[in-house]
């Protein structure tokens, strides 16, 4: 098992390297000038000045180890600073990431957003496997039944439409003709008190629903797949045989074999829904992360793009990386030494 | 007791009991043949394949029967609703919405289907040369793996933002478009193929007619083309449906970000991002094409959950 | 050669004294990887020094237990597997360090005929097409002599030609081994190796089978090795018989003087386990029962590789490996109770 996750840990770091020389490199092809947006009365060497400021002028390399330094010391050690209300050496004098647009750091805009994405992200993936685990199992259980066909039916849908569809199609109903919800999502909200935490969940109620619709349809296809798959086997078969009651059956022996794979699919998706997040966000207008991606995008901040990008992709690599390592420990025939 | 039994070669050994003397020629029970017949007892599959047969058909030959310009400005008939004339009601400029989905379609499915077949077209090289040559296994994979690490919106979208005018330029606007977008689908979707390939190929590799062709001396080459392939067009096959279906959703939220196609070509995607704006006063705008979008892919999933029942040997009654 | 030419000669073959093929220390060993960079950390040793010869015209047995390396000796032999060490001699030429068109050029000389009749035929391919394989990769023939002659090596077999158009899916077990058999006859080998051809077929086909493959030794003029763990048919139909333990021979003799005085333990222990129809004589027979278990073949045991179960073991076991000696003319074993003889290299 250890030889096992050092491989993979062997596999992941170097990978991460690749991404973000290939992300960085990417980016930097860009034919993009970040004074463009400036007035043109400004003369240009003042433009020239400006351009050394934000670090244009040096050749590739050095701005790619930069640009690691910066993220992956710089960064963590303001963080711990901030955390703990220390200093670490000499932080005034340390070069940080900016945003070409509003020249902040890019972390401080990050983490001001991040928790609006969470908790959409977050809640969804949580009420999504809520919804999927039940109806996956009940699906297999009683395979081929009208709750099966109906919920085989349904999941399609789920998976098929997109959620850009979704979410338009919520909002024509829920708020334009119903009401009952609020369409655009207020980023100053406060949550001090019971009224205003109830205000927050009904302004989250729909984009949460459209990505756990989203996930709830793919993971429980995958659930009843999975649960299918086991319950064909002779070992139930035997464990009926030998009188156990159905419940035990069902709960003890075939749902810990079918979650394996299952755990194994909701830590893969964890990436993919912050993806999602992107989509539904610009729906919503909620200001999360990938909002802040779109804008970025569109407005050509390079040192943003590169550092959200980049985060999704450690992202990924992490939740591979755990669910590889989580299937180890639950299933003693992967590890293969 | 095995001395007793002799047979004399020259004489023909009699076909097995309940097959029919060979006086007239049989039917070919083909491999085909019997996952056709699987695969129309799959009542998704089967409407499915109709749905689809149905849009394609719309798409391709409705422009002719509409005969309406979807670009045709007639603001007195804006945001009209559904009538005769305009099946679908028409946009804030007077344009037939019902002529825009048809145009829509046209590109939508063109993207869709060219983008799987080049992302099938590479994850099938890649995994059969994975599953077969086990020196190049190692670092094929793990150049799946490194794709599979990209976060790919994020991607897309940047190259796009880059790429866009350069192709533009290139190309002319539309084409420009049509290749990038092909291009980005196909480059970033090939993964899921390339690994269910090499596990299929790895399984027929062991399997002994492969063993039984090196022993007659068969090229590499041809083992592959004529032994490999053959035997793993069953998840290929189910790979392309889903790829149809990815890359229309993809597709469609590229120019739903606004990062597509440009306005005057309309997509599915765009024609949504468009609507999106008018959605208080003209729901249907946002509705058509969110449903065509839908509609399809789901027909296509329905289609790809049949034939891999189909393939299925557990389930095929044999 | 053609069959018709052929259909003069008498029906009983008669091996000769020319060898075809000799075995000379052949070694099959499998590197095990393990550990974090997946370093070689030992070897299984599945075929571990094997030296014998096949003459033309015989049928050579291979018995043993199953995982003893007699599947693995015959592909070794047709080169399916790389050797890792050791000559394999077949007709004058070593095979065993030929490569890429050299190799590719023996091939039609030495066929195989598989195990599973389901597995080794191409599930996508007519029956036809996979008879004609070997014809179009060493093509020779244009498109209509192949399929005379595939038509023909169907009507050998004992099939109805008219079935060229079909799928295996729609013949029954028995005739897909035929078919196999065909396939092997395709480009006129002289030798094949049988790799278990009946041991997935009902009783009454295993008989057809084999008196197939009798008739066409006699007509043809093919050389078999024959690997099974079937000791009743191999008595049948071998006219010498090896016997194999754990990747190494350790008796080899003609099949008479084998099943009526067997020399080593093994070969004791392992007749004593074939079943006799005969109520009467099964109950007082005595079965020499081995007890322990097989070794990894990873890690054989020091000296005799069958020192661990032998009933007959004495400290010398333990720790000298036997010779394999010729004991009596004709008769080689690898045993240290074994009197007789000199070790004997490949004659």
């Amino acid at each position: 098992m250890f030889h096992y996750t050092l491989r993979r840990l062997m596999f992941a770091v170097p990978t991460l390297f690749v991404i973000s020389f290939i992300i960085f490199a990417l980016l930097d092809l860009a034919p993009n000038d970040p004074t463009g947006n400036l007035p043109l009365t400004i003369p240009p060497e003042v433009r020239e000045q400006i351009r050394m400021s934000l670090g244009l002028g040096e050749p590739f390399h050095i701005r790619y180890l930069k640009w690691l330094q910066q993220f992956f010391i710089a960064e963590p050690l303001n963080f711990i600073e901030q955390a703990f209300g220390i200093e670490i050496g000499n932080s005034a004098e340390r070069v940080r990431i900016r945003s070409w647009a509003t020249r902040s750091p890019v972390v401080d805009l990050i983490v001001e957003r991040m928790p609006q994405t969470l908790w959409v992200v977050g809640m969804s993936y949580v009420v999504g496997i809520l919804i999927a685990l039940p109806v996956g199992i009940i699906s297999a259980y009683r395979q081929y039944s009208w709750f099966d066909q109906i919920g085989t039916f349904v999941s399609m849908v789920g998976f098929s439409v997109p959620t850009f569809f979704t979410g338009v199609v919520l909002i024509v109903v829920f708020s334009v003709y119903l009401g009952w919800f609020p369409s655009i999502y207020d980023t100053t909200h406060r949550v001090t008190g019971w009224d205003s935490f109830w205000v927050q969940v009904r302004q989250m109620i729909l984009p949460v629903m459209v990505l756990a619709l989203y996930n709830a349809a793919q993971l429980s296809r995958f659930v009843r797949a999975s649960m299918l798959d086991n319950l064909n086997q002779d070992y139930v078969r035997t464990a009926r045989a030998k009188g156990m009651k159905e419940r035990v059956v069902l709960l003890v022996h075939v749902l810990r074999n079918s979650l394996i794979p299952v755990v194994t699919v909701i830590a893969l998706g964890i990436p993919t829904i912050f993806s999602g997040a992107i989509i539904t966000e610009q729906i919503f207008r909620v200001n999360g992360l990938g909002q802040l991606l779109i804008i970025a995008i569109q407005g050509a901040d390079i040192p943003l793009v590169q550092t959200l990008t980049f985060i999704f992709a450690v992202l990924i690599i992490l939740c591979n990386l755990i669910a590889d390592i989580l299937y180890g420990i639950l299933d003693p025939r992967i590890r293969y030494d | 007791m095995i001395d007793q039994v002799s047979v004399a070669p020259e004489k023909v050994i009699p076909p097995a009991p309940g097959s029919p003397v060979a006086a007239e020629p049989r039917k070919q029970s083909t491999l085909t043949a019997d996952v056709w017949r699987q695969f129309r007892q799959h009542k998704g599959g089967v409407m499915g394949a109709i749905v689809f047969l149905t849009i394609i058909f719309l798409v391709v030959f409705g422009p002719y029967i509409h005969g309406v310009d979807p670009s045709a400005l007639n603001v007195r008939e804006r945001n009209a609703g559904i009538s005769l004339a305009h099946p679908m009601g028409t946009d804030n400029l007077g344009r037939d919405t019902f002529a825009q989905i048809l145009a829509g379609g046209r590109t939508s499915l063109s993207v869709g289907v060219t983008a799987m077949l080049l992302s099938l077209f590479v994850g099938t090289t890649i995994g059969v040369l994975a599953g077969y040559f086990k020196k190049l296994e190692g670092p094929l994979m793990r150049l799946t793996d490194l794709f599979l690490a990209l976060p790919l919106l994020p991607l897309l979208l940047v190259i796009i933002m880059l790429f866009r005018d350069t192709l533009r330029r290139s190309f002319g606007p539309e084409t420009g478009i049509f290749m990038l977008i092909v291009f980005v689908i196909g480059i970033t979707s090939w993964m899921q193929t390339a690994r269910i390939v090499r596990g299929a190929v790895l399984s027929v590799k062991e399997q002994e007619f492969v063993l039984a062709a090196k022993s007659i001396g068969t090229r590499e080459r041809r083992i592959i083309t004529r032994h490999i392939l053959p035997n793993v067009l069953s998840p290929i096959m189910v790979s392309a449906t889903l790829g149809i279906a990815t890359a229309i959703i993809t597709e469609s939220a590229l120019s739903f970000l606004g990062l597509g196609f440009p306005s005057d070509f309309p997509t599915w995607g765009r024609l949504l991002f468009d609507g999106v704006n008018f959605m208080q006063i003209n729901p249907s705008r946002v509705i058509w094409p969110g449903l065509a979008i839908s509609l399809t892919v789901l027909s296509v999933n329905y289609i790809g959950d049949g034939i891999r029942d189909a393939l299925d040997p557990r389930i095929r009654g044999r | 050669m053609s069959l018709e030419g052929a259909m003069a000669r008498p029906t009983h073959h008669v091996p000769s004294d020319e060898t075809l093929v000799s075995i000379d220390n052949l070694k099959v060993h499998f590197p095990i990887h393990k550990g974090i960079l997946r370093r070689k950390a030992g070897a299984v040793r599945a075929v571990d020094g094997l030296t014998f010869v096949i003459r033309r015209g015989e049928t050579l047995g291979l018995v043993g237990e199953s995982g003893c390396g007699k599947s693995t000796t015959g592909r070794a032999l047709l080169r399916l597997y790389r050797a890792s060490d050791g000559k394999i001699v077949f007709d004058g030429t070593d095979i065993a360090s030929l490569e890429g068109d050299a190799l590719r050029r023996q091939r039609p000389r030495m066929q195989m005929i598989f195990q599973d009749p389901q597995a080794s035929l191409n599930p996508r391919m007519t029956v036809g097409a996979i008879i004609a394989e070997p014809l179009v990769e060493h093509g020779v023939m244009n498109a209509r002599d192949r399929k005379a002659r595939v038509r023909e090596l169907l009507d050998a077999v004992g099939l109805n030609p008219d079935y060229v158009n079909r799928y295996p899916h729609e013949f029954s077990g028995g005739q897909r081994q035929r078919i196999g058999i065909a396939r092997a006859l395709a480009l006129d080998p002289e030798f094949i190796v049988c790799d278990e051809p009946i041991a997935a077929l009902d009783v009454s086909i295993q008989a057809q089978v084999v008196n197939l493959l009798e008739d066409l030794q006699a007509k043809l003029g093919l050389t078999y090795l024959f690997i099974s763990h079937d000791l009743s048919m191999v008595k049948h139909i071998a006219d010498r018989v090896a016997v194999m333990y754990l990747g190494k021979i350790v008796e080899l003799a003609d099949v008479e003087s084998l099943f009526a005085d067997p020399k080593h333990p093994y070969t004791k222990a392992l007749l004593s386990a074939v079943p006799v129809p005969d109520p009467k004589i099964e109950a007082s027979r005595r079965r020499i029962i081995l007890t322990g278990d097989i070794p990894d073949p990873a890690n054989p045991p020091v000296g005799c590789r069958f020192c661990t179960r032998c009933p007959e073991v004495f400290d010398r076991c333990q720790v000298e490996e036997p010779d394999w000696r010729e004991v009596q003319p004709g008769r080689f074993a690898a045993c240290h109770r074994v009197e007789g003889g000199e070790a004997s290299s490949a004659t």
